[in-house]
C-alpha cells in the first residue's frame, strides 16, 4: 500500500492527462455502442438529416462514456484488485475518484440534454433512463448483491439501437424491442463465458457472479438455456420484415456455431480445455452480435441504394 | 513509472503546467463543438424558412 501512495503521490502531482480522462470512457464499449445505435437508426424507417443523425450517434457515444466513468468512479475498489480492471485510470491514481465523478456526471447531462433538445426527448429520455439504468440499478444495486446481475444489468447495454431508432422514428416499436432484446439475450453467455475463466477475480473481490455463488457447472448451464433462448430470438428480425434473407441465413449458421460453443462448453469441466472453451465461446460471442448487427445494417444500406438508384433511375 | 518517481521538481511543475494547458485546450474544443452543434441542428430545424423572410 504504501508503494501505491507513493506512485500514486507521484502520479497525482502532475495532474491527468486528456488521455486518461478518454480512458475513463471506455472507448471500446462506446464504439460497439455507437456501432449498435447506428443499425437501429439505418433500420428505422423514416428519415433523420445527416446532421441530426451525426449529432445523435455523438450524443449517445458520450452518453456511453459518461456511463464509463461514472461505472469506473464507482467500482474504484474493486477495481484495483482485478486483474483485467487494475490497470484503469483511477486504480492506477491518474485520475482521482471525483474528477472521475464530475466528469462523468457532466457528460451524462451534456448528453442527454443534448439529444433531447436536438433531436427528440424519446431518445433522450432513453438514453437518460439507459445512463441511470447502468449507474444505479446495475453498479450501485445489482453488480455486488445477486448473481443476476448481469442479466437484469445487460439491459443498459442493449438500450442503444432503440435509442438510435428513437431517433429517427420519435418511438417504440416491436422492431426496436426485438433489438434490444437480442442484445439482452446476449449478454448472459457472453459475460458469463468470460466469468468462468475470471472467476477467481470476482471471488476475490466478493462479486458474486454467477460461477462465485452458484458454482462452474450451473454457470455452464445457464449459458446453455441461455443461448437456446437467444439463437431463435436473433432470428426473429427475419419474420417481422427487420432482416432480409442474407440476415436469416447469417443467423441460423452463426445461432448454430454459437449453440455448439455453448454445448461444448458445458461439456468440458476439466482443466485448461475448459477454459479454452469459454474463452472461444467468450470471442465468438463478439464476433457473434458484431455480425448479426453488421449484416442487418448491409442489408438496410443496400435497400436504401438501391430505392435511390430507382428513383435516379 | 520509475521516470515519473525520478522527476524533478522543476520537470513535475512543467509537466503539470502541459497537462493543465491540455486539459484546457480539450474543453475548450469540446464546447466549441457543442456551439457548432446546437448552431448546426438549428439551421436544420429551421430548413428553409430561415431564409423565407420579407425583405
Amino acid at each position: 500500500m504504501g508503494a501505491e501512495t507513493q506512485v500514486d503521490g507521484a502520479m497525482l502531482s502532475t495532474g491527468p492527462g486528456v488521455e486518461d480522462f478518454v480512458a475513463l470512457m471506455k472507448p471500446r464499449v462506446m464504439s460497439l455502442v455507437v456501432f449498435t445505435a447506428l443499425v437501429g437508426m439505418v433500420a428505422a424507417p423514416g428519415h433523420l438529416h445527416p446532421v441530426l443523425a451525426f449529432i445523435a450517434l455523438l450524443a449517445i457515444a458520450v452518453g456511453a462514456g459518461a456511463s464509463g466513468a461514472l461505472n469506473m468512479w464507482y467500482d474504484a475498489d474493486i477495481d484495483r484488485h482485478m486483474a483485467r480492471t487494475a490497470a484503469r485510470p483511477i486504480p492506477r491514481g491518474l485520475v482521482t475518484e471525483n474528477e472521475a465523478l464530475t466528469f462523468g456526471a457532466v457528460l451524462a447531462v451534456t448528453s442527454v440534454l443534448t439529444l433531447g433538445v436536438l433531436v427528440n426527448w424519446v431518445a433522450g429520455g432513453l438514453l437518460a433512463l439507459t445512463i441511470g439504468f447502468y449507474m444505479f440499478v446495475y453498479t450501485m444495486w445489482l453488480k455486488r448483491r445477486t448473481p443476476q446481475n448481469i442479466v437484469i444489468g445487460g439491459a443498459a447495454g442493449a438500450f442503444p439501437p432503440m435509442i438510435g431508432w428513437a431517433a429517427v422514428t420519435g418511438g417504440v416499436s416491436l422492431e426496436s424491442i426485438v433489438l434490444f432484446l437480442i442484445i439482452f439475450m446476449w449478454t448472459p453467455p457472453h459475460f458469463w463465458a468470460l466469468a468462468l475463466y475470471r472467476c477467481r477475480d470476482y471471488e476475490r473481490v466478493g462479486v458474486p457472479m454467477l460461477p462465485v455463488v452458484a458454482g462452474l457447472q450451473e454457470t455452464r448451464r445457464q449459458i446453455v438455456i441461455y443461448s437456446l433462448l437467444l439463437v431463435p430470438l436473433a432470428m426473429t428480425p427475419s419474420f417481422i420484415g427487420l432482416g432480409g434473407i442474407a440476415y436469416a441465413v447469417t443467423s441460423a449458421v452463426l445461432g448454430a456455431i454459437f449453440l455448439w460453443l455453448a454445448f461444448k462448453v458445458y461439456r468440458t469441466c476439466e482443466g485448461r480445455a475448459a477454459d479454452k472453451a469459454a474463452k472461444r465461446l467468450f470471442g465468438f460471442s463478439i464476433f457473434y452480435l458484431f455480425a448479426l448487427f453488421a449484416v442487418l445494417l448491409g442489408e438496410r444500406l443496400a435497400d436504401r441504394l438501391t430505392g435511390l438508384a430507382g428513383v435516379v433511375g | 513509472m520509475g521516470a515519473t518517481e525520478q522527476m524533478s521538481e522543476e520537470q513535475a511543475e512543467a509537466e503539470r503546467q502541459k497537462r493543465q494547458r491540455l486539459r484546457s485546450i480539450a474543453i475548450a474544443v469540446g464546447l466549441g463543438v457543442l456551439v457548432v452543434l446546437f448552431y448546426a441542428a438549428t439551421i436544420v430545424h429551421l430548413g428553409g424558412n430561415a431564409l423565407n423572410r420579407p425583405f
